[in-house]
This record gives C-alpha cells, sequence and structure tokens, in this order.
C-alpha cells in the first residue's frame, strides 16, 4: 500500500517538472536571439543577476549571459576596456568617466545609465528586552564614530522614551572588507549629520573605532551572536534581528521596500547628464515621511550604440528584461531588492528600448 | 663498456635530468611569483608621490606589525603545546594509545582553514568573550588587557588561538618524529647515572631535538603568518598598530588584509595590496633564512 503511494507520487512528482519544463520553455521569449554577452561589476546585485539570468535564459534558450560580480570599479574599468559588454555599479558614473570611451562602443555613442537594483540598508541590533528603537542620523553616527558609547546615553534615550536601555557598552559593528553598502551608509551620516561625521565618505569604512567584520554575514552574525551590538547591512539579510527606524522629516520610518524604491522616485538626477543617464542623486535628506533614504543604488552602464549590432540587440534584449515588473519582483523574492516603481520602471524601459 | 654499464648510464642521466629539471623549474616559478610581485607593486611604490609614499609606510606599518604579533601569539600557544605532544606520544603514552592520538592531531591538518575561521566566529569567540569581559575588568593593569573589552570577542587573542591549533598538528608530528629519532643509547646511559625520566628527556632528548625543534616551529610559524581566511573571518581588524588582547581595535595581517579588500579594489589600489604581499613575501623569506641559520648552527 504505502510502496504504491511512493510510486504515484513519484510519477505525479516526474509530471510536474515536465510540465512545468515545457511551460518555462514557451516563455514569452525571442527564439531568434543568440550569441553570449557578458557582465560584471557589484557585487551588491550579485544574486539578483543570478536569479535574473536562470529567468532570462529559461526564456530565451539562445542567449547566454554571464555576469562576474567582481566589484563595481573593477566592473567599470573592464567595460571601459572592452573587456564586457556591460557593467553594474554601486556609484553613477564620475564626470571624469563620461568623457572616456570604450571599445564596446560605436564612435559617436554614449553611455546610458539605468537603476535596476535597489537595496535598503537596515541598522540592525541586538539588546536584550529591546525590539523597537528609533535613531535619528546624528545620534546613528555618533554611535559609530564612537563619541555616544554606552545604550543609556542620554541622546538616545531623549529619541526613545520609556524604552528600558541598558547602561553596557554599545559595539558598533561595521564591514571590514570594503563595500559599497559602507559607502551609502557613510554617505547617509555625511549629508544628514555632518557635524558630526567627517569621516570620507568611501567604500571604506573610515574610522579606527567599532568592530570590523567580513562581509554582510560577518556584520550580521558579528551582531546576533555579540551583546549589546549595533549594525548595517542590506535589509534583506537582516534575518530576525530587529531593525531600528530611522528619523525622515518628523517622523520615525522602518525600512520597507515601498519606501526605500519610492526615494529613488523622489529623488532629483544628477546635473548636466543628457537623457540617457539615469544617475540618481539620492535625498539623504528627504523630509518625506514616506520614503526611506538609507538605500543602495546599483546601475547597469553600457553604449547607446554598441559598435557590434548583435551585441546592442542581446544587450537590449537582456537588460530590457530586467527592468520589467516580473524581473523586479524576482529579485525582490530572491535577493530581498526592493523593487522599482513604475515611472522609474518606464523611464529605464524607454532608454534601453533605444539601444542600437 | 658492456650494455648493462651503458643501460646504468641512462638510468643515471635520466634521473639526474628529471631531478636537476625540478630544481630548476621551481626556482623559475618562484622568480616568476617574485616578479609579478615586484612588477606589480611598483606603481603603488613609485606612483602618486605626493600622496602614496607618506601614506605606504603608515598603511603597511600597522599591517606588517598585525602579521608578526598574531603568528608569535600563536607560536607561543603553539610550542609549549606541540613540544608537549610530541614527548606524550614519543615517551610516555603506551604505543597503541599514541598512536591513535597522532592520528588524531594529524587529522586537524586536514580541516580547511575557512572551517576554522567559521569555527572562531560562531564557537570560540562567543564562548571566550565572558572570560575577555573579566580578564579586563580585574587584570587590566596588565597592559596587553586594558580594555575597552571586545562585545563579541572576535579579537587578535582568538585568532591566535586559533591560528594556534592550525599550526599544532605539524608542529607536534616533527616534535614526535625527533624525540623518537633521539639515540636509544644516549637516554639509556641517562638512566643508568640514576636520572628520573624527566632528568633523562631533559639531558638527552630535548638538546638532541633543539634543532628540529626550531625548524618546526619555524614551520609553524610560516604557516601562521600567511593564514589568510581564518584571520579574515575572525579579526575585527582597523588600521591601528595595537598590543591590546581584548579590544574590537586589533592590527589585520597582510594576507587577511589583501583578502579582504581585493574583491572591490581598482586601480592603484590593487597594486597597493600587491605590494603588502610583497612585504609578506619578503617577511616569509627573512623568517626562513633566520631559521636555515638556527638550525645550521644547532647542528654543529
Amino acid at each position: 500500500m504505502k510502496s504504491s503511494f511512493i510510486k504515484v507520487a513519484a510519477i505525479a512528482a516526474t509530471l510536474t517538472i515536465a510540465l512545468t519544463g515545457c511551460a518555462a520553455n514557451e516563455g514569452n521569449g525571442n527564439a531568434d536571439l543568440t550569441g553570449t554577452i557578458n557582465g560584471a561589476g557589484s557585487s551588491a546585485m550579485g544574486s539578483a543577476q543570478e536569479a535574473w539570468i536562470a529567468a532570462y535564459q529559461t526564456a530565451n534558450g539562445g542567449v547566454n549571459v554571464n555576469y562576474d560580480p567582481t566589484g563595481s570599479g573593477a566592473g567599470r574599468e573592464a567595460f571601459f576596456s572592452g573587456a564586457v559588454s556591460f557593467a553594474g555599479s554601486d556609484s553613477s558614473l564620475k564626470d571624469e568617466e563620461l568623457l572616456l570611451t570604450s571599445t564596446n562602443c560605436a564612435p559617436d555613442s554614449k553611455f546610458f545609465e539605468v537603476p535596476v537594483y535597489v537595496s535598503p540598508i537596515a541598522v540592525i541590533f541586538n539588546v536584550e528586552g529591546v525590539t523597537d528603537l528609533n535613531l535619528s542620523s546624528t545620534t546613528l553616527a555618533g554611535i559609530f564614530k564612537g563619541t555616544i558609547k554606552k545604550w543609556n546615553d542620554a541622546a538616545i534615550l531623549a529619541e526613545n522614551p520609556g524604552v528600558n536601555l541598558p547602561s553596557a557598552t554599545i559595539t558598533a559593528v561595521h564591514r571590514s572588507d570594503d563595500s559599497g553598502t559602507t559607502k551609502n551608509f557613510t554617505d547617509y551620516l555625511s549629508k544628514t549629520a555632518s557635524a558630526i561625521w567627517d569621516g570620507e565618505v568611501s567604500d571604506t569604512f573610515p574610522y579606527q573605532t567599532g568592530e570590523g567584520a567580513k562581509g554582510t554575514s560577518g556584520v550580521v552574525d558579528a551582531v546576533k551572536n555579540g551583546k549589546n551590538t549595533i549594525g548595517y547591512a542590506d535589509a534583506s539579510k537582516a534575518g530576525e534581528l530587529s531593525t531600528a527606524k530611522l528619523k525622515v522629516g518628523e517622523t520615525w520610518v522602518a525600512y520597507s521596500a515601498a519606501a526605500a524604491a519610492k526615494i529613488v522616485e523622489t529623488s532629483p538626477r544628477v546635473e548636466g547628464r543628457d537623457a540617457n543617464d539615469m544617475a540618481v542623486k539620492l535625498d539623504r535628506n528627504s523630509t518625506d515621511g514616506t520614503t526611506y533614504p538609507l538605500v543602495l543604488i546599483s546601475y547597469v552602464i553600457g553604449c547607446t550604440d554598441y559598435a557590434d549590432d548583435e551585441v546592442g540587440a542581446l544587450v537590449k534584449s537582456y537588460l530590457g528584461y530586467l527592468v520589467t515588473e516580473a524581473a523586479q519582483s524576482n529579485a525582490a523574492t530572491n535577493a530581498g531588492a526592493a523593487p522599482l516603481t513604475a515611472s522609474v520602471r518606464e523611464e529605464a524601459a524607454a532608454i534601453i528600448n533605444n539601444i542600437k | 663498456m658492456t650494455t648493462k654499464t651503458k643501460a646504468k648510464l641512462n638510468g643515471d642521466v635520466l634521473f639526474k635530468g628529471l631531478s636537476v629539471g625540478s630544481g630548476i623549474l621551481i626556482l623559475i616559478t618562484l622568480a616568476l611569483v617574485s616578479g609579478f610581485l615586484l612588477f606589480q607593486a611598483i606603481p603603488a611604490l613609485t606612483g602618486n608621490p605626493d600622496a602614496a609614499k607618506g601614506d605606504l609606510f603608515g598603511y603597511l606599518s600597522p599591517l606588517v606589525f598585525g602579521t608578526l604579533y598574531s603568528a608569535i601569539l600563536a607560536l607561543i600557544i603553539a610550542v609549549p603545546l606541540s613540544i608537549g605532544i610530541g614527548l606524550f606520544i614519543s615517551h610516555y603514552a603506551q604505543r597503541k594509545l599514541g598512536q591513535s592520538l597522532g592520528y588524531a592531531i594529524d587529522l586537524l591538518a586536514a580541516i580547511p582553514s575557512v572551517v576554522y575561521g567559521l569555527w572562531g566566529i560562531m564557537v570560540l569567540a562567543p564562548a571566550v568573550q565572558p572570560i575577555y569581559v573579566w580578564l579586563v575588568d580585574n587584570a587590566s593593569w596588565f597592559p596587553l588587557f586594558s580594555g575597552p573589552v571586545s562585545g563579541t570577542g572576535r579579537t587578535i587573542f582568538t585568532v591566535s588561538i586559533v591560528l594556534a591549533i592550525m599550526i599544532l598538528p605539524i608542529m607536534s608530528a616533527i616534535a614526535r618524529e625527533i624525540f623518537l629519532q633521539t639515540p636509544k643509547l644516549h637516554q639509556e646511559a641517562a638512566l643508568a647515572l640514576g636520572a628520573t625520566k624527566w632528568e633523562m628527556i631533559r639531558l638527552a632528548v630535548l638538546p638532541y631535538a633543539k634543532s628540529g625543534l626550531v625548524s618546526a616551529a619555524m614551520l609553524g610559524l610560516g604557516r601562521a603568518l600567511g593564514e589568510t581566511m581564518a584571520v579574515a573571518l575572525v579579526l575585527s581588524p582597523a588600521n591601528v598598530i595595537s598590543w591590546n588582547l581584548l579590544t574590537s581595535t586589533n592590527s589585520t595581517s597582510i594576507a587577511a588584509n589583501i583578502a579582504l579588500n581585493f574583491p572591490e579594489a581598482s586601480g592603484l589600489n590593487v597594486n597597493l595590496l600587491i605590494a603588502s604581499g610583497l612585504v609578506l613575501f619578503v617577511i616569509t623569506m627573512f623568517v626562513n633564512m633566520m631559521a636555515r641559520r638556527i638550525v645550521s648552527g644547532g647542528a654543529k
């Protein structure tokens, strides 16, 4: 009896796999496209790229996409040198980089730049008995710079009336490896709490205080296993740790995908860029209580006109997929990204549609 | 000449060619690696004459300090342990017990360093953190134990414990072999003169084994100097020179620093990291030369 049930279940499972396999192959793919394109860059969107490539290649059997998460700077260099066809980058192109040429591009081509991946950065903490914590950026800057040393410091108590904070020493955990997360975190603090945060905005944590840990998982681990700890990490990796609310205008805002995506929509663009360049100047000082300004944006960068038309068609097809609603919710499920809002997606799609 | 000697000669020629070839190959590899290090390091050593040179020393000196400090601490922990283990297996334990203990220690060498690193952050660091708190509270008059104590236990002392465990297998294996090779006659002579077992070991075994123990220690030191993954995972690094054992602000090692920062590095930073690798190469070479000198001096 039991064994026959197992047999039936096995047959059913095989059928399901076979059927879904068929369905996936009959997706809305373009059967005419064939070839290989390579991208490299931001490791922040590495897991999102994996999910995107898997879904895209299922729909477009003839296209082979590779993405190498070597880091943003290395990715941009590889793009300009012609080693890869597109770059992923946690920061937008610098003004001087706009003057460079890439062997990828046709002679009169420009560079395009569209956001495809938005990740909220959560402030995580582990203090016994405390689950809710409000932190303004000045307090947060003090904690990570090391000027606020105890959990029951007057500045923290003032923002958290009624919360029973211990007199324990704060262990502030930062990334020990260079990372775009640190760059966005320090950028947020230096824009919103410049009186305290005088450190450099860079991939490297600027002060020699606090505790360093390797990678997002290292920080999460140190915060979880330590006592009276606080750290910052990509929100998708925060797990069951408590996260602090940030002060935006007059409201305390917890991170959410919607609030993170909204800051991308409401922030102004970098000035002096042409229509193909969606470089966002993140409005860290936003006073809109429905936005969460501590986010990381990753862009894809390529040529508006590729020297090789076949490569252009492939890049257009693949990147066109990245800004669809399906791809954005795929990244939200598989990589914890905040899906881009409809208006940002439409603008990006229009730019990608013009790739030649 | 008979055919028999001819065949012998051919074998000789072939074998000589093979061994000379291997010797030359290892020299070529060494030359290629050091050439790569030098060539790639030059832009960092010469480029940006205003900014980099002053910075270069400030950047490299904490790394050199951290590399040596963590390795020497590990050695201080591992040397007495490895001598003890070696003596136990060679002179105190029953044959069967000693053999199985030897196998168990050899097994430690088979564990990948990334596993040691994970064990360090997930098990060892949380376990020793309360001890660190106690030490800072009660013994901070001792300069190395001054606070503020690390909240997670991921300090240079924890790293040194992990490193010590990692270098223990090779060191205790060599110690064991050397103790076993001590001439039986020396040992029996010492016993015949009325020495106790401990006196016999002190008079006959340890002096005989001295140079071998030094080379075991140097092998361990070489491994600890170059260890990357375990240090990168466990240590909470900062770009400072610090003697403190129990704080969050620790000098990191060269190899761990390269592993942490290479993935996102570009431009001159890559050259800077490779330059630090060149420094590590020089340090390791220096350690090896010292070891050779000590060993050859001891053999006289």
